[in-house]
């Protein structure tokens, strides 16, 4: 996985694992033989998940996340914007007000940062929640489309897959993002999606290619059920699996990615407020004000921390070779 | 086991090939790491690698300049206040301001032993000038008759030589333009105007890679991306004889590590101290801190042409910049590398007025708010400033920003180009929403140089469009002056006179900010902001 | 075998054709102009501009551009830079061996570390050792590179003053050391979590029983049987990270001032030096295949019951 350096995780050992773990699922949706039953692996791996440490760690994490990027005001009263370079500039943190504007102290613009962490937030979770799921219905549609129907079908989608995952993610995510004056979260999240897809499609492919020759596809088959119903009711639940193992994975990587990138300066750009940007900033004040550049590196850290660890719970609880 | 053979072989082949390179990777650098180590006598700066081969009328950026003004030295050079100095040149007279005659410095002789003579020059300047030869300073020699001959609109040149350039002997330039210029020989000081050697226009590619010129110091080596090397030149006849034996031109990919170098003793002179580093140099470094002013201006500019400046009142323009709290972001978020500006030329330059007599550039929130009412406010109440997000200035544009939609109630928004191509194609097409970053560093330190190329109507830099009937015929009277210091007043006056239309909020002058390592001495700095290098002295 | 490689060879073909278009559209559609922006903010000179873009062929369709830049490429020439006017292939050729070195540091740091903490905690699974290999995985593949750069500089350069900030001698291992370890942090939390499943999952299969039953020394169950068997995993994924390790630095070579791939081509993506940056990532795309294909081929060394027709 060329992907796999630099911040953009998006998660290149995963692909492997699942190489092991797409027999396996697919094996437990077909050893089930229950085509009418394929919730016994989610209502397995649902209660695997909840009694799973680091699954309810991670999904407190992430609820708290989400209401931020939702609410940011409820977290904090300080404007992100207004700077006051006269009074504030550089100021130290004051770890008794803890929530207060003055927490984590002030930035080079003479900015609340704990305000600035708090409404960084909602940049990082669109691109981690646009990206996997603009790549998980894209690269499974390619992957399903090219591992279902085989021959040419599969020779090209697999060839158009291996152009876009030739090009080293990072790279080709700066060369995108170079071409737009205007670099808004979509257009950060489109970059993203344009060369992350391929992973997703491989997986799905070795997935469904698996399944087709379950048993119980065979039997629809020579029922006459029809290619659409095939794909959508018997091969697409059994293969998502994998899918979901990858796509949770990854979107840790996707946040880690945006903020690589506006910390380079070719991501988001001011006046969007992103956590990469105030590293990128803080930077510059790491001999004088530490804090600066500490506090969104440390945020930037524990958010993808939080989506990988649900990214490991999720794929303890649905490949049971792992049990 | 065919398979697993074949197999273990292909293992043993990539082996082999990784454990090659890499020895062959190790080897290459044995040989460049050589040029790592400094002769003695010689002084070290961090020069980066040039942007283009070294012909000087090629060159318009730093890096390349400082290379260029070592090897090859200028007719005329200029003192700290901006003042004309003989150096090639034994004189350069004029009756007309249209004719000139230059008078050369005998004795000169180029580094391959060539001796200097008037022919010289007129050679290098028609080369530099001839559209074929694609040199990106020859817009230069746009004030010598013949231009279009050499260097026409479309289509091939109609001759080699430009009519007005004349060799009368051996050391007697004489040049015609088309019109008069009274301040040309301030335009003599930059690089263009140097001469070549003979040998130099049989292979011109080759010269770009190893230039011959008549300077200070003679070329040594390039090694590309790593290292310039050159050596003071024996049979040097200016009076700028180098003090040091040689200067090394080195390259550093990050400000921090040429600041980590000069702490450790490996690089004597550094031209730009990180920003991380900023707040503690003086500090770190003692005396050995420079701090100081060059000829160089930052402003913002509306373009005239937005929504928002369209027909706008000078008084709204007025109002923003006393919005800007200059003292304070200069201090902080700039980190002391500029001074606030008072006009719209940076002391240091000849005809620089320090006080307008007007209170336009003074911070003062409420009056600000004031004169943007009395002009009618901005329309829609917003604006933007466009700038090129890889250079360095969103701190700045942020503070500024801040300053005017707090000040003043007017949303203001940065607007950031990933690049200063991408910057510099929108100011091109007419494109900016409202204002831009500007910067204009002095190419000679003549007032008229920061008011001509920038605000006259239709002028190639003027990429806000201003156009003021009233300063263009101010500007027109001093380039027909029959003085330099004719020139140099109507020009003051034109300056006096923009105050009251605002073709550009003026922010600071800029300040070079380095140091020099312990064993190295007497480092002088020009008005460019380039140190002097023939006068460091190593201890 | 032949006739797998050769297949697998044929393929390359249509994808290494469709990146460098790819790629080389991308660059063409850049807003601004590189030739222009060499004035920067002075005067420019139109004339001029038209010459220089003749010069090197910038004014022609963009089919034909293509091709002449993809011919071109066969006869070993990846173009001339716009401002430097120095060979493309001159550029790249003094930023490769600083990169390969530096990826290779990186590379053999994550094999070693990454197998050997995998192994460990593979034993131990489920123990606190593993438990512990586990969170510490997690950790280093949750903080960025950006994030990992500056906080080793800030702790070992800055506050314990036990290695250089920055890398002043790409020949000096001792200060390759930093950058090495950041660049294949990420590597090595992938590495030790392959290796560790690999091997938790393998020390209960058939085989091993039997090779404890006969009697075999530990060393050797663990070290031949264990550790072959378990390695598929690892080896896919080290064969297409050693491309990745090499083109991926762009942010660990600018924290560091390593002169490399990645800030060539960060610089010529400022610049817009299209024929650098595809050339580059042309490279990139070629080392990529390749080591899919070695990847593939290796498997057969690794697990006999795999054969290629």
């Amino acid at each position: 996985m060329p992907e796999a350096t630099e911040g953009a995780v998006v998660a290149g050992a995963a692909t492997e694992t699942t190489v092991s773990t797409v027999t396996t699922a697919g094996g437990a949706g077909g050893s089930g033989g229950s085509v009418g039953k394929p919730r016994s692996l989610w209502s397995d791996a649902w209660g695997d998940l909840r009694r799973n440490p680091l699954f309810v760690a991670s999904a407190v994490l992430i609820l708290l996340l989400l209401t931020m990027a939702c609410f940011p005001s409820l977290f904090t009263s300080a404007s992100p914007r207004n700077g006051d370079l006269t009074g504030a500039f550089l100021k130290e943190p004051e770890y008794g007000k803890v929530f207060s504007p003055e927490w984590l102290g002030y930035d080079g613009q003479g900015r609340s940062i704990w305000a600035r962490l708090v409404y960084g937030a909602r940049a990082s979770v669109i691109v981690g929640v646009v990206v996997t799921g603009t790549v998980t219905l894209f690269g499974g549609l390619v992957g399903m489309l090219a591992g279902y129907f085989g021959g040419w079908a599969d020779s090209l989608l697999s060839r158009l897959t291996d152009v876009f995952a030739g090009i080293p993610f990072l790279l080709g995510a700066m060369v995108v993002l170079t071409s737009f004056e205007v670099r808004t979260v979509w257009v950060v999240s489109a970059a993203l999606a344009v060369l992350g897809w391929t992973q997703i499609a491989r997986v799905m492919r070795g997935s469904v290619i698996s399944i087709k020759q379950q048993d119980y596809v065979m039997a629809a088959k020579a029922l006459g059920a029809g290619t659409g119903r095939i794909l959508l009711r018997h091969i697409l639940p059994n293969a998502v699996a994998p899918v979901i193992i990858v796509a949770t994975t990854a979107l840790g990587g996707y946040i880690a990615a945006e903020a690589t990138l506006s910390y380079l300066g070719i991501g988001l750009a001011d006046p969007a407020i992103s956590w990469g940007i105030d590293v990128s900033a803080g930077k510059d004040q790491l001999r004088n004000a530490p804090h600066v550049l500490l506090f969104p590196a440390l945020m930037v850290s524990i958010t993808v921390l939080a989506f990988i660890m649900l990214g490991d719970a999720v794929r303890n609880a649905l490949d049971p070779k792992l049990r | 086991m065919r398979g697993a053979k074949s197999a273990k072989w292909v293992v043993g082949a990539i082996v082999v090939a990784m454990a090659a390179t890499a020895c062959n990777g190790g080897g290459d650098s044995k040989s460049s790491s050589g040029s790592g180590g400094k002769p003695a006598g010689y002084v070290s700066v961090d020069v980066g690698e040039p942007q283009n081969p070294l012909y000087p009328t090629d060159t318009n950026e730093t890096l390349g300049h400082y290379v260029i003004t070592a090897l090859y030295s200028p007719l005329v050079k200029f003192d700290d206040k901006g003042k004309i100095l003989n150096v090639a040149a034994e004189s350069i007279t004029t009756e007309d301001s249209k004719t000139w005659t230059i008078k050369l410095k005998s004795g000169w002789t180029f580094h391959n032993g060539e001796k200097v003579t008037a022919q010289s020059y007129v050679d290098a300047w028609n080369w530099g000038a001839n559209i074929k030869n694609n040199q990106k300073n020859s817009l230069w020699f746009n004030d010598i008759k013949g231009y279009e001959d050499v260097h026409p609109e479309k289509g091939d040149p109609k001759s080699d030589k430009m009519s007005g350039l004349t060799a009368k002997d051996e050391l007697t330039l004489s040049v015609e333009l088309k019109n008069p210029v009274p301040y040309f020989q301030y335009k003599l000081g930059y690089v263009p105007f140097m001469p070549q050697p003979q040998a130099f226009f049989k292979d011109p590619k080759g010269f770009g890679q190893k230039p011959v010129g008549q300077g200070p110091y003679k070329f040594e080596k390039w090694d590309h991306k790593k290292l310039i090397q050159v050596a003071a030149y024996d049979g040097y006849k200016g009076d700028d004889k180098p003090k040091n034996k040689g200067v090394q031109f080195k390259q550093y990919s990050t400000v921090e590590a040429a600041y980590q170098e000069l702490m450790s003793g490996n690089l004597d002179l550094i031209r730009q101290i990180g920003p991380k580093d900023l707040p503690k140099y003086k500090s770190d470094l003692g005396d050995r801190a420079i701090d100081k002013p060059y000829a160089a201006v930052q402003s913002i500019v509306p373009a005239f042409y937005s929504e928002p400046f369209k027909g706008i009142d000078p008084k709204v323009i007025q109002g923003l910049s006393m919005a800007i709290d200059r003292q304070t972001i200069t201090k902080t978020v700039l980190n002391g590398t500029r001074t606030p500006a008072t006009s719209f030329t940076p002391p240091g330059v000849e005809g620089n007025q320090s006080d307008l007599g007007v209170d336009v550039f003074k911070f003062d929130p409420a009056k600000a708010k004031d004169l943007i009412k009395e002009g009618g406010g901005v329309p829609g109440n917003k604006i933007w400033i466009q700038f090129n997000g890889d250079g360095g200035h969103k701190e700045w544009i942020t503070a500024v920003c801040e300053n005017i939609r707090q000040n003043t109630g007017v949303e203001c928004l940065a607007d950031p180009k990933p690049d200063f191509q991408a910057d510099l194609d929108l100011r091109d097409q007419n494109k900016v929403k409202a204002m831009y970053r500007g910067g204009w560093v002095a190419d000679y330190p003549l007032n008229v140089n920061f008011m001509r190329e920038l605000y006259k109507t239709g002028a190639e830099a003027n990429s806000g469009r201003f156009s003021d009937k009233g300063i263009d015929e101010l500007m027109e009277k001093g380039d027909n002056a029959k003085t330099l210091e004719e020139s140099v007043k109507l020009y003051q006056e034109a300056e006096k006179a923009m105050v009251q239309k605002m073709p550009s909020i003026p922010l600071w002058n800029y300040r070079i900010n380095g140091g020099h390592s312990k064993t190295t001495d007497n480092v002088v700095v020009d008005y460019r902001g380039d140190y002097v290098m023939t006068e460091v002295t190593p201890k | 075998m032949g006739r797998y490689v050769a297949r697998r060879l044929l393929q390359m073909i249509p994808v290494f054709i469709g990146s460098t278009l790819l790629i080389f559209l991308m660059m063409y559609a850049l807003p601004g102009d590189p030739v222009r922006a060499m004035w920067g903010e002075q005067a420019i000179d139109e004339a001029q501009i038209a010459s220089i873009k003749h010069d090197l062929g910038l004014d022609l369709p963009l089919w034909q551009q293509y091709w002449n830049y993809v011919s071109g490429l066969f006869q070993g020439d990846f173009g001339t830079q716009i401002a430097s006017q120095r060979p493309v292939a001159d550029v790249i050729a003094d930023a490769i061996p600083v990169t390969l070195r530096l990826a290779l540091f990186a590379f053999v740091f994550t094999v070693v570390v990454g197998i050997s903490l995998g192994v460990l905690a593979g034993l131990k699974a489920d123990r606190w050792l593993d438990k512990g290999v586990l969170f510490f995985t997690l950790l280093l593949v949750s903080v960025p590179s950006f994030v990992l750069g500056y906080l080793f500089q800030f702790i070992f350069a800055m506050k314990l003053g036990w290695l250089t900030p920055t890398v002043q001698n790409s020949e000096d291992f001792g200060q390759l050391f930093m950058p090495a370890i950041v660049l294949g942090s990420l590597s090595l939390a992938y590495v030790t979590r392959l290796t560790r499943t690999s091997i938790a999952e393998n020390k209960r299969a058939d085989y091993i029983r039997t090779a404890v039953a006969k009697g075999l020394p530990r060393r050797r169950v663990v070290g031949i049987h264990l550790l072959r068997n378990s390695m598929i995993p690892v080896v896919t994924f080290l064969g297409t990270d050693l491309g990745a390790l090499l083109g991926g630095a762009v942010v660990t070579e600018g924290i560091f001032n390593v002169q490399g791939i990645g800030r060539e081509i960060y610089e010529a993506l400022n610049r817009h030096e299209g024929s650098t940056v595809v050339g580059i990532v042309t490279l990139l795309v070629i080392v990529y295949l390749c080591a899919s294909l070695i990847v593939d081929l290796l498997y057969a060394v690794l697990d006999p019951r795999i054969r290629y027709a």
